[in-house]
């Protein structure tokens, strides 16, 4: 049996959160009436020249410094094509000389994937085939809406240092993080500001060479990479292994078939005559600017995941605890995380009370004042609250705001005084002289009887592990 | 560098293809011809030896323009949808796209 | 220094000094110019467009500004022609080509609105060679632009229409662009001032691009600070054209108004008299001297490099404009021929729509660019540019100016170099290495071969160099022999100065 590896590249194209396009001063916003955010500009109207807007470049910086880029002096380059979503028919583009090289992201379990270059690009327009099922193939003709035309976009290559489907799909995650937390994209794969197109090929394993790869398109959805990538490996294999050849081509990923398609190709491949865009300068960011942009950068996901999880020790998170911290980071909640340890809060409890139910509400959730979230936490903590009752709290102060002392009064949550708790463990313990002495003797699970009976005694008002507290402290 | 051989008639067809021009026979027999005389004075540029020189792609010593991400007007729509051949629902009508884009 | 004698025509600043002043309105003005237009212009054919009744509009809106005290600007109802590659809002910009036939910009061109703003009256769109792509103006698809020296020669080009209409006087002022001698050569053919400024001073938002690193716009007058008038009114850094330099741009109207040349080094270039017709070079030669006259010291000096400008010019702008002009492919505006998908739609529509020059240009320039021959080409031709840039460099170490020929000849018979691209393209030698270097040049009129035509003889200058360019041209228009007015001329013409 052959052993086979798979190679993947994935090419990313995002769109930037400016407010207008990237040559022009049309609105950069998705959705609005057809050909209603358009200009002499990024219609290529004869006469019309590109202006290069700052914040895209901004936005650009960003994402190569998150990328651990090297952030370099470009230039713009046209590719020349013909297509009736290119109001120019060329495309301003970078080709040899990009802003942004020679990166790396780290996946969440360590693996590192490089980024060869992040460049910046327009957009084209959008174009609607009719009749025939919105097929290309079956369509009698086509409408075409240049709002999307000229929209800034900034183009991640990965090396093909990815192995397999699900490692494509962590990176994809991992880079969806990572230009979120930059504030350059929404990421939104559903609504295309996030494009993900993915390079396959295979080859035996320990063999030095690639094998023949095919583009994939179409991947609205990381369980659509995943299941494209998957299918695409298997039907490579396949064809290599009946001794056939892998073709070069652009291949379709069909949802519904759950197979990628073969588009229909020409037969000479683009020639797309490069050359540098003579309507613009090159672009040669200072060093006081890239350092004002890593300066106002904050931490990456990797890096908010490491402060969370060196609360913890030298360990690395594992299992569960790893996917608690990707949870929060993921969530944007890693502040409050570390807002409560900051204040003494254990670290176990806080990030299981924010892993577990302040991100099944995390919209509200990110909404929530730090100092509010802390004080409940530190009384679960001090024992004032039971972890039911801090529970309840939470749901009421991301639905109603509040503070936690006055939610807890109202709802007759009332901090059990350690006095009279010492005194409710005093009788149960004298009401049960047999189970103590057994305790008393070592057997240390009958601690949690003694907290049901002092549960019962106070209406659930204990905090267990104060309850554990007194029991040792009697024990002696 | 590549010897500048002489333009033939196949790289005149192939040419047409890529700049979207129909030609007729005579005409790509004609602009092989024509073409190929001025690569050849053109050729001249070819043979030059410039080992070390920087290409000059523009005159001015200019970096760095940029402009405001602030928003400007828009053309209107009508105005613009006037100036097309075809127009449906708003958007510039075509016929049928045949290819994929790039 | 050249309003001529009472009667004749004024230059552009007399006009606007008078009707600024209350003297002359500009509504009369406007009528004397379209009325010769209407009687001129059938034979001529400077014009694709007259736009008589928004200039009448325009002019009212001037003389009524008079009236009410305020100051309608430097060019108050001065009569100006449009190269027709200049966007006009709401009024058609054919770039003399089928697939622009109809086409109506929605925007004016920086330049258009700054000449609107300076009080000048446009009067019409002017006939160039197809996307300014020609040196005679035949190869415009609506029929060529005579020469009003003699009506079976051509006037040049690409620029033809603006030189003529300001040579015959349709109009005191012309706007037309120049990528590799489009303004200078017909100004040299039609004996009037034509000048190509320094890459980057005037905004080419608005005009269509032919080779984007090369065009530039620029005036044609009937003297030397008439063309530096309305320099001064259309350049200066505009935000919609990021080619376009930030500094302010070099004042030239007053160097222009006569510093005379006392003390310059003047450079003859050998190029640019060698090979060139007898009645040239004796002109350029005979302008060398009168500087010489002047106080400047002139002294012959060979730059060789130039010889590879016309050769790298022949590479990089079809390169860039096969780019440009890919945009016409019948989708959004303009000519569409229908087929049964769109990339029949295209093709059929650019053969429709560009004329034989244009698809020539496509089709170099796209070789050039093409997989496997960029470097060999375009790539060797960028760098060539260097090596002419570095030449004018150390000649300007020596030089404050240089001089030469515009044009090899005077202006040659109609089909007379059609069938030939190869010699059409030679006609620009003396011009192109301007535009490679984006240096400041232009063509002042110096007398005439034996057969009555204009001979124009160039002075060129380093970037930013105006002021200095002006200040010998001026003095070359001082010496210059008279020139006869052409044959055919609005009434009142006398000597052109």
């Amino acid at each position: 049996m052959t052993e086979w590896e798979a190679v993947i590249g994935l090419e990313v194209h995002c769109e930037l959160r400016t407010a207008t396009k990237l040559f022009c001063g049309c609105r950069n916003a998705f959705g609005d009436e057809p050909n209603t955010n358009v200009c002499p500009v990024c219609l290529g109207l004869p006469g019309s020249l590109p202006v290069l807007n700052a914040a895209a470049v901004e936005y650009a910086m960003r994402i190569g410094t998150a990328l651990l880029c090297e952030i370099r002096p470009s230039v713009f380059h046209r590719k020349n094509y013909f297509y009736p979503d290119m109001p120019k028919d060329y495309q301003i583009s970078q080709y040899d000389e990009p802003i942004n090289v020679d990166g790396w992201l780290e996946l969440p379990d360590g693996f590192r994937v490089r980024v060869v270059r992040a460049h910046l690009e327009e957009d084209t327009g959008k174009t609607s085939h009719m009749g025939g099922g919105g097929r290309i193939h079956d369509a009698a003709h086509a409408l075409v809406d240049y709002n999307r035309a000229g929209v800034p976009l900034v183009e991640i290559v990965s090396a093909p240092d990815i192995r397999s489907a699900a490692q494509a799909r962590a990176y994809a995650a991992e880079l969806r993080a990572i230009l979120v937390a930059t504030g350059a994209s929404d990421g939104r794969m559903e609504e295309g500001s996030m494009r993900v197109d993915a390079n396959v090929s295979v080859r035996r394993v320990g063999d030095p060479g690639f094998g023949t790869r095919c583009e994939v398109k179409n991947l609205n959805s990381l369980r659509s990479l995943g299941r494209a990538i998957e299918y695409e490996i298997e039907r490579q294999i396949a064809l290599l292994e009946a001794g056939d050849t892998v073709l070069q081509q652009t291949r379709h990923w069909d949802e519904g078939k759950g197979q990628t398609v073969a588009l229909r190709s020409k037969e000479e491949a683009f020639d797309y005559r490069y050359f540098p865009e003579p309507d613009l300068v090159p672009l040669a960011p200072d060093a006081a600017w890239q350092q004002r942009v890593a300066a106002a950068l904050g931490p990456m996901p990797a890096e908010r995941r490491r402060r969370i999880g060196t609360l913890f020790g030298d360990g690395a998170a594992e299992g569960a605890r790893a996917d608690q911290i990707a949870t929060v980071t993921e969530q944007g909640l890693d502040g409050l995380v570390l807002a409560a340890t900051d204040a003494g809060v254990d670290p176990g409890l806080a990030l299981a009370r924010t892993a577990n139910e302040a991100a099944a509400d995390a919209e509200r959730a990110r909404e929530l004042s730090p100092d509010a979230y802390v004080a409940l936490l530190k009384m679960e903590q001090a024992g004032a609250l039971s972890s039911t009752q801090t529970k309840a709290v939470l749901a009421e102060l991301l639905a109603e705001g509040g503070e936690p002392a006055d939610i807890a009064k109202r709802k007759g949550f009332e901090a059990l005084e350690s006095d009279s708790l010492a005194g409710v463990v005093a009788e149960v313990v004298a009401a049960c002289p047999d189970e103590w002495s057994r305790y008393a003797g070592g057997e240390d699970k009958l601690a949690q009887f003694f907290i049901g009976q002092v549960m019962k005694a106070t209406q659930g008002k204990a905090n267990g592990k104060a309850v554990v507290e007194e029991l040792r402290r009697l024990r002696g | 560098m590549d010897d500048a051989r002489r333009l033939t008639r196949e790289d005149a067809a192939y040419v047409a293809r890529l700049a979207r021009l129909e030609l007729t026979e005579e005409e790509l027999d004609t602009y092989a011809d024509q073409l190929a005389a001025v690569l050849e004075h053109a050729a001249q540029v070819a043979a030059l030896d410039t080992g070390g020189v920087v290409p000059t792609a523009h005159p001015l010593p200019l970096e760095n323009v940029l402009r405001p991400d602030e928003p400007r007007p828009s053309l209107d729509r009508d105005e613009v949808l006037a100036a097309a051949p075809a127009v449906e629902d708003r958007r510039f009508r075509v016929p049928r796209v045949l290819g994929e884009s790039p | 220094m050249t309003t001529g004698a009472a009667g004749a025509w004024a230059g552009a600043s007399a006009i606007a000094t008078e009707v600024r002043s209350g003297g002359r309105s500009a509504a009369s003005v406007v009528e004397e110019h379209l009325a010769a237009i209407a009687v001129l212009d059938g034979e001529l054919h400077a014009f694709l467009t007259v736009l008589a009744d928004q200039a009448r509009a325009d002019a009212a809106a001037v003389d009524a500004a008079v009236a009410a005290g305020e100051d309608p600007g430097p060019l108050a109802g001065v009569p100006v022609a449009l190269k027709d590659n200049l966007c006009t809002r709401g009024v058609p910009t054919t770039c003399s080509s089928r697939i622009l036939e109809h086409w109506r910009p929605p925007y004016d061109a920086t330049v258009v609105g700054r000449l609107r703003a300076a009080g000048a009256v446009v009067v019409g769109k002017t006939n160039l060679d197809e996307f300014a792509m020609g040196s005679s103006t035949e190869n415009s698809a609506f029929g060529p632009t005579r020469n009003p020296y003699d009506l079976a020669r051509v006037p040049g080009g690409s620029s033809g229409g603006s030189a003529v209409a300001v040579a015959a006087g349709l109009a005191a002022l012309a706007l037309g662009s120049d990528t590799g001698g489009s303004i200078r050569q017909p100004a040299s053919f039609c004996g009037v001032v034509g000048m190509k400024p320094t890459y980057g001073t005037v905004s080419r938002y608005g005009l269509v691009a032919f080779a984007s690193s090369l065009d530039q716009i620029g005036p044609f007058a009937r003297s030397v600070a008439d063309a530096a008038l309305l320099h001064d009114v259309v350049a200066g850094h505009d935000p919609m054209d990021s080619t376009s330099l930030d500094r302010p741009a070099p004042a030239t109207a007053a160097a222009a108004a006569g510093e005379g040349v006392e003390g310059l080094r003047i450079g003859l270039l050998a190029e640019f008299v060698e090979d060139v017709d007898p009645s040239v070079a004796g002109a350029v030669r005979a302008g060398a001297e009168a500087l010489a006259a002047a106080g400047a010291s002139v002294e012959e000096v060979s730059v060789p490099q130039l010889h590879f400008g016309l050769p790298a010019y022949y590479l990089i702008a079809p390169a860039e404009a096969s780019s440009n002009l890919a945009r016409y492919d019948g989708v959004r505006y303009g000519l569409r021929v229908d087929a049964p998908d769109v990339e029949a739609m295209n093709r059929a529509t650019r053969e429709a729509g560009f004329g034989p020059e244009v698809k020539r240009r496509i089709m170099l320039g796209t070789y050039a660019l093409s997989a496997g021959y960029y470097d060999a080409y375009y790539g060797q031709a960028q760098k060539v540019r260097t090596l002419i840039i570095a030449a004018f460099d150390d000649a300007y170490r020596r030089f404050d100016a240089l001089i030469g020929a515009t044009a090899p000849s005077t202006a040659f018979p109609i089909g007379a170099k059609v069938d030939d691209p190869l010699q059409m393209y030679l006609s620009d030698v003396c011009t192109i290495p301007s535009n490679l270097a984006g240096h400041p040049a232009m063509s002042v009129p110096f007398g005439a071969d034996a057969g009555g035509l204009p001979i124009g003889v160039q002075v060129l200058a380093p970037a930013l160099g105006e002021a200095t360019m002006l200040r010998v041209a001026g003095a070359l228009e001082v010496a210059a022999p008279a020139l006869a007015a052409p044959a055919l001329a609005a009434p009142g013409a006398g000597a052109t100065r």
